[in-house]
């Protein structure tokens, strides 16, 4: 399917971190659609969006370095990236949201 | 070896697709607006993982670009929608 031959180093911890990845990313999915209410709606994709991330860009960087036959971190850049915004964003999102609330 | 970093590699993408699903579920369910913003962040994302996924799977190097685009874009995006959320607009005079 792949066409590519990578070693059994790269291959195996890449393999398992990407079923790692995949399971926590559906997890965090499945909570954002099943929780009740909105703060609560806000904790799980935050599992997905990091570790899942995470363990995918590792993956990725093990992959390319496999590929390369040398060191490729350039993953490394959304996972700053990544690592930098999603505070921002929900914490944004979460004043947003209690701004928004009804005053009781 | 390589039959199970295929098989992983499958089943990821599988993963990260029904994520998907899942959050435009939400986007489309969602009973208020920041619910929407919310499903929209976790969708983003989980398009991010599903171009690196594809980047493994061909041993490409351009869908690293794309996905670095899309999770620069994503949060432009999420963090505009917030902040019009927040205060009724994005830029303030």
């Amino acid at each position: 399917m792949t066409g590519l031959e990578l070693p059994a180093w790269a291959a195996l911890p890449a393999g398992v971190l990407l079923i790692v990845g995949g399971l926590l990313v559906v997890i965090g999915s499945l909570g954002l659609l099943r929780m009740p209410d909105f703060y609560a709606r806000m904790h799980p994709p935050t599992m997905g969006t990091t570790l899942g991330t995470g363990c995918v860009l590792i993956a990725s960087m093990l992959v390319s370095s496999a590929v390369a036959g040398r060191p490729v971190i350039h993953e490394i850049l959304i996972t700053l990236f990544l690592v930098m915004t999603t505070p921002v964003s929900a914490m944004t999102l979460m004043t947003a949201a209690m701004s928004r609330a009804p005053k009781v | 070896m390589s039959d199970f970093f295929a098989f992983a590699v499958l089943f990821a993408t599988l993963c990260a697709g029904l994520a998907m699903v899942l959050a435009s579920a939400r986007l489309f369910r969602g009973p208020s607006a920041q619910d929407r913003v919310l499903a929209f962040d976790t969708f983003y994302v989980n398009g991010m993982l599903l171009l690196l996924m594809q980047a493994m799977r061909t041993g490409s190097p351009v869908y690293f670009d794309m996905a670095l685009l899309i999770a620069l874009f994503g949060f432009v995006g999420t963090f505009a929608l917030a902040r019009f959320l927040l205060r009724g607009e994005v830029i303030e005079p």
